[in-house]
């Protein structure tokens, strides 16, 4: 019943730590709009969003070994355009953005972008929250018989 | 628990811009220094921002240093003034005022920006909180 109840809620759950993640990427990016040589760096959220629900499934793409002595290898995530700028503490891939007009400092914060992002990342994490409290609520009105 | 990290980093940008504002007036106000303690004109400080790398990838600001302007100082022809040189100039300081001023824009703006970014953290924070009831 409670590994029902976690996959019930697996999908708004990892999309939620997803959404607050890339929310302090962001917040890094214009935290640093005045820094010379800093690179903005976001998170492909589509398909950052599908290693970690694969990698909650336990299913992670893994290579296969045909001998014991061949080391674990990992999927690689990353996608076309960007280039990858290493990946977070929980494996989340980072992306550089590619910037639309250059500056002499070489930071590549566009502000406008930024808060673009940042605004609307904030009312896609609401947006989770609402679609969990729901979830809840539902799951409390079976659990109490309609009561 | 990521968000609570966009306090340390935004924080960090509003303190790091603050101490811009700060030279900044301190340029300002001392435009028409032509002596200081030390019987120099005053040199226009500037700060240099460096980015730092925190835990699970955010990055926040810090000032690395603050350094005297190396642009030239500005020449006052002043025979009048006690601090002139025997050719009657008097050096004056190297503070651009223009190039302050947009200084003082961009900072302000800068630290506006932090604290706006601060707040959708604090209120994404308590809408968490309200989770399940």
């Amino acid at each position: 019943m409670i590994g029902k109840l976690d996959d019930y809620m697996r999908f708004n759950e990892t999309a939620l730590s997803l959404r607050s993640t890339r929310q302090e990427v962001l917040a890094s990016n214009i935290a640093n709009a005045d820094t010379p040589n800093y690179k903005a760096r976001d998170v492909d959220f589509a398909s950052a969003l599908k290693g970690a629900l694969a990698k909650a499934d336990g299913a992670a793409p893994a290579l296969k070994g045909t001998s014991p002595q061949h080391m674990a290898g990992k999927g690689v995530a990353g996608a076309a355009g960007s280039k990858a700028a290493g990946s977070l503490a929980d494996g989340t891939p980072l992306l550089y953005r590619t910037p639309a007009q250059g500056a002499v400092d070489g930071n590549t914060v566009d502000m406008d972008l930024e808060r673009n992002a940042f605004a609307d990342n904030a009312i896609r994490y609401e947006t989770a929250i609402t679609l969990l409290n729901g979830q809840i609520k539902g799951m409390l009105t079976a659990i109490q018989g309609g009561q | 628990m990521s968000l609570f990290n966009i306090f340390n980093v935004s924080g960090s940008a509003m303190s790091a811009q603050a101490q811009r504002l700060n030279t900044v007036a301190s340029n300002l106000a001392n435009a028409d220094s032509a002596t200081s303690a030390s019987g120099e004109a005053y040199r226009a400080k500037q700060v240099v921002f460096e980015a730092v790398p925190m835990a699970n990838g955010a990055t926040a600001v810090k000032v690395q240093k603050v350094i005297d302007d190396p642009s030239p100082m500005k020449l006052v022809y002043d025979p009048k003034n006690p601090l002139a040189d025997d050719k009657g100039y008097v050096t004056m300081p190297n503070v651009n005022t223009v190039d302050e001023m947009v200084n003082m824009l961009s900072a302000s703006r800068s630290y506006q920006t932090n604290v706006e970014t601060m707040n959708a953290a604090k209120s994404l924070l308590l809408k968490t909180l309200t989770l399940g009831q």
